[in-house]
């Protein structure tokens, strides 16, 4: 008798307690539930709504089915080439980033006397606003009085206009963008991988006579794959949206240049006000970056260890 | 380190072949040291020339901007030129809004930020789980694909061309990744501190301001500087959302004084690294207050991500 009549006191003292909590749980989780609601997913379901109209904001709009689309990806002569400077300007600065970032951090991580001093040398530039990054370079880069030039002038190299031309405002950007982050928080969350990694694992290998190479290869890199992952994650994300440096330096110039897929989305969006269209845009970028986060997250099964399971 | 000394120190002393091996070894060591620091110094200074080179030409002349070859120091010091930005462009006007956002959205997204993550580490709600998802993927989100009907949204509540849409959406939490990093270090704090006072009678708010904002100090401190950075920082939405110079913050403010028509086509070159150097600098000060709070929270938000 007594076990057929205990659960049924427990079980509503326990679904009390599962509302108290469940009140309480979405009662402390409101200010993000809301924002998220207002700001983000409302938005975004209605530039998915959107990019379904011809809406400019000085017409009455109309909905037109998939021409949008159909318009970037056949008919807009600057679709095309702006997602592939967004994609080259990726696979430049990603892979220079993300391993300068790991070679800055493996330096750092030699127990160097002053080791603070030189993280902050690293470090600092990223902390220049990129208005601030922008106006500075643009002197640094001046192609007749830059301090660039200058140096190259010592060594006998005649520097090129660098912002100025077109062969040459990519890496300038890309130049910018790297002085800008790879000091930054990429090259602290390897360091702190890089000191999290058991000394253990590299003095049994020394014992079993495995050189340098070997053990960065074979300890190092496993044990941070994790920070690797994340860094790469957020570097593709971040080089995909890649907007403020080109918008201050070059305004997508010269002819055309930088003229990068953020760009093209805030010109049709803000100074064509053809927000219908520009939606359109923003919708692809989205399934772009949807579809390299899947394939990431699907490689990374291959690739990243987690030391922890 | 000093144990492998000593038995070097003894093996050296059985033969002196191994002596000479031993000294080998620790030559290209030392060699490979000295290599260490050369490279790190260099590239280090690399990294400091710009921002040094920029320090100084914010004393020169405009004329001596002009010089070929560049110089690193200037030839007359014109620290004046510090102060003729305040005087030629409404800079202070740029300041006030900066600092207002900033300050803003400092608050506002602590709290905010920290309340919700409390509901995420302290509560057992349905849907608990997949909601945290949802949070985390939105740091993914690009903000191209919101900021259209934002922007539509603001400009019927009247809002654009006013800082208050620079500020609201940080009384709802900000960024995702703060509500992340919050809820990380909450978790670290144990259960048995809260359910003592729970048995105590305090409610889920005075176990909040109580225990769990007391003892997470430091991740509110990283939280504090990250949203301070973010707000300095940022130039898209005031690029969008503000139209009159006035109402500019510094970012903005600095992009239009770099390209607007000045009278009788004065030069300015100068001043715009006068005022780089100037918005620049709280946060460089920040950094080197509040340098242990930087790295902890970077180094939180990329080990448990």
């Amino acid at each position: 008798m007594a076990t057929t009549a205990l659960p049924n006191p427990k079980k509503r003292r326990f679904s009390r307690i599962g509302l108290r909590q469940n009140i309480l749980g979405y009662l402390w989780i409101s200010p993000w539930l809301i924002g998220f609601t207002v700001f983000t997913f409302g938005p975004m379901l209605a530039s998915i709504g959107y990019s379904f109209t011809n809406y400019r904001i000085v017409n009455e709009y109309r909905f037109v089915g998939m021409e949008n689309y159909v318009t970037a990806l056949t008919n807009d002569s600057l679709f095309w080439p702006s997602l592939g400077r967004t994609f080259y300007f990726m696979l430049i600065s990603v892979p220079i980033g993300v391993i300068g970032s790991l070679l800055l951090a493996m330096l750092l991580n030699q127990r160097l006397r002053g080791e603070t001093i030189y993280r902050t040398f690293f470090f600092l530039p990223t902390l220049t606003p990129l208005a601030a990054a922008a106006i500075l370079w643009t002197w640094l880069l001046h192609p007749d009085v830059g301090m660039l030039n200058y140096l190259l002038s010592l060594i006998g190299i005649d520097g090129p206009a660098w912002l100025a031309s077109t062969t040459w405002a990519m890496p300038s950007i890309v130049l910018i963008t790297l002085w800008t982050s790879i000091g930054g928080g990429r090259m602290i969350i390897f360091l702190a991988g890089l000191q999290g990694v058991p000394q253990e694992l590299y003095e049994s290998a020394a014992i079993d006579g495995a050189g340098e190479w070997s053990k960065f290869w074979n300890i190092t890199l496993p044990m941070i794959s994790p920070a690797l992952f994340f860094n790469l994650i957020l570097g593709i994300i971040g080089a995909l949206q890649v907007f403020t440096t080109a918008y201050i330096t070059t305004r997508g110039g010269p002819g055309r240049a930088t003229w990068f897929y953020a760009l093209h989305i805030y010109t049709n969006a803000f100074e064509n006000f053809d927000m219908g269209y520009a939606s359109a845009l923003a919708i692809l970028l989205f399934i772009v970056l949807l579809i390299f986060t899947i394939i990431q997250l699907r490689l990374s099964n291959r690739w990243v260890f987690y030391a922890g399971g | 380190m000093a144990e492998f000394n000593d038995t070097a120190t003894l093996s050296a002393a059985k033969s002196g072949v191994d002596t000479r091996a031993q000294r080998q070894a620790s030559l290209s060591r030392i060699i490979v040291r000295v290599l260490i620091y050369a490279v790190t110094l260099t590239l280090g200074i690399m990294f400091m020339l710009p921002f040094l080179w920029t320090v100084s030409s914010a004393f020169k002349a405009v004329r001596e901007l002009y010089i070929f070859p560049p110089t690193w120091f200037p030839e007359n010091w014109q620290p004046q030129n510090f102060v003729v930005i305040w005087q030629l462009v409404p800079f202070a006007q740029w300041t006030f809004n900066s600092v207002l956002v900033a300050g803003l959205n400092i608050i506002a997204e602590v709290i905010a930020a920290a309340a919700v993550a409390y509901g995420f580490s302290r509560f057992q709600f349905a849907g608990r789980n997949f909601l945290f998802v949802v949070l985390l993927s939105t740091m993914m989100l690009p903000i191209y694909v919101t900021i259209i009907p934002r922007f539509l949204l603001f400009r019927d509540l009247g809002w654009l061309d006013t800082l208050t849409p620079l500020v609201i959406p940080a009384f709802f939490g900000g960024s995702a990744f703060n509500i992340f990093l919050l809820r990380q270090f909450f978790m670290t704090i144990p259960r048995d501190f809260d359910e003592a006072a729970y048995v105590d009678g305090a409610s889920s708010f005075t176990i909040f301001t109580r225990i769990i904002v007391p003892l997470s100090m430091p991740a509110l401190s990283t939280v504090a500087i990250f949203s301070f950075l973010a707000s300095w920082n940022n130039f898209i939405e005031p690029l969008i959302y503000l139209n009159t110079s006035e109402n500019f913050t510094l970012p903005l403010g600095l992009t239009w004084f770099r390209v607007v028509p000045m009278e009788q086509g004065e030069p300015r070159d100068h001043l715009l690294m006068a005022a780089s150097v100037t918005f620049t600098l709280p946060a460089i000060i920040l950094f080197f207050v509040a340098q242990r709070y930087f790295v902890r929270g970077i180094v939180m938000s990329g080990l448990k991500g």
